[in-house]
């Protein structure tokens, strides 16, 4: 039933996925930064597309988004990490993601259509998703 | 011939509505966005094997919209529509080519129904880092269309007796 074909077609997909890893490596600070991952300064917020408010990652705070129809997101910025607390969406995947911190990362809430980014801080060799 | 089919529709889009719905019961307890085991794609799979393409993407849309509407909203549902449709479409083109064997197709039906809800998403936040999350989403959809592509075939073999006439 499996043919051969299949396994070709896993080896392109694990292709394409180292791929797409090393790309994040490469992308556009040369290789002297291969392993550091570097920091951000601001977190930006983002609700529905449109930018909502931009936030300093040095003021420990908590922060709430709150939209019309009853909607809402909580998260709070400490140390630096931005991490989600709270939200109205029924699965509360974006609560459940690790708290955030390095440039170019991103919580994201589908439902609310709310994302977290890390902003300002040089660019992140290291794909998000290996943290 | 049409009570046939209209039978056969109402059959395959209630299964693949239940099978949605369990689904939903058991997240996994990874958390990256739209990661799932699509089972509701296995229902696509038979009707794409069993009974045909159309019949495979009239259930898709079907269910789609149902399955929508149903839990969740008209936002969420382009999320689902985007994946759903690249996926049913690709599914259909790679039977077609006859390149892979069911799990090869169910590979790419799972793969491509992430995708397309990836780039649904970065259209609808206007985020493009959300594509850090495709190379996670690309090896799981590999491992669960392997799964799916697996249970698949066996369903459709003890299928078999009853499609004869179809």
């Amino acid at each position: 039933m499996i043919k051969k074909n299949d396994f070709i077609l896993i080896g392109i997909i694990l292709a394409i996925v180292l791929l797409i890893w090393s790309l994040s490596f490469f992308k556009l600070n040369w290789p002297m930064k291969f392993f550091m991952k570097t920091e951000g300064s601001k977190v930006r917020i983002t609700v529905d597309g449109q930018e909502y408010k931009i936030l300093d990652l040095d003021k420990d705070t908590t922060f709430s988004i709150e939209q019309e129809n009853g909607k809402f997101n909580t998260f709070e910025i400490q140390d630096g990490y931005v991490d989600m607390i709270d939200a109205s969406c029924p699965d509360k995947i974006c609560v459940h993601q690790k708290e955030i911190h390095y440039d170019h990362e991103t919580i994201v809430c589908l439902p609310n259509k709310v994302v977290l980014e890390i902003i300002d801080g040089q660019v992140n060799e290291v794909d998000s998703v290996a943290n | 011939m049409k009570t046939k089919k209209i039978a056969t529709y109402g059959l395959l889009v209630s299964l693949a509505f239940i099978l949605s719905y369990l689904e939903s019961l058991f997240p996994i307890p990874i958390p990256i966005p739209g990661i799932k085991i699509g089972v509701a794609n296995l229902v696509v799979m038979i009707a794409l094997y069993g009974f045909g393409s159309t019949q495979a993407f009239v259930l898709s849309i079907i269910r789609i919209i149902l399955v929508g509407f149903t839990f969740g909203n008209l936002s969420t549902m382009m999320y689902s529509l985007a994946g759903g449709l690249l996926s049913c479409l690709l599914m259909i083109l790679f039977k077609k080519l006859k390149f892979f064997s069911m799990v090869g197709v169910s590979i790419i039906g799972g793969i491509s129904h992430n995708i397309g809800q990836i780039l649904m998403a970065i259209l609808i936040l206007e985020s493009a880092s959300i594509i850090n999350y495709l190379p996670a989403l690309l090896i799981t959809g590999t491992i669960t269309g392997t799964l799916i592509g697996i249970i698949g075939g066996l369903i459709e073999k003890r299928l078999k007796k009853f499609l004869v006439n179809y």
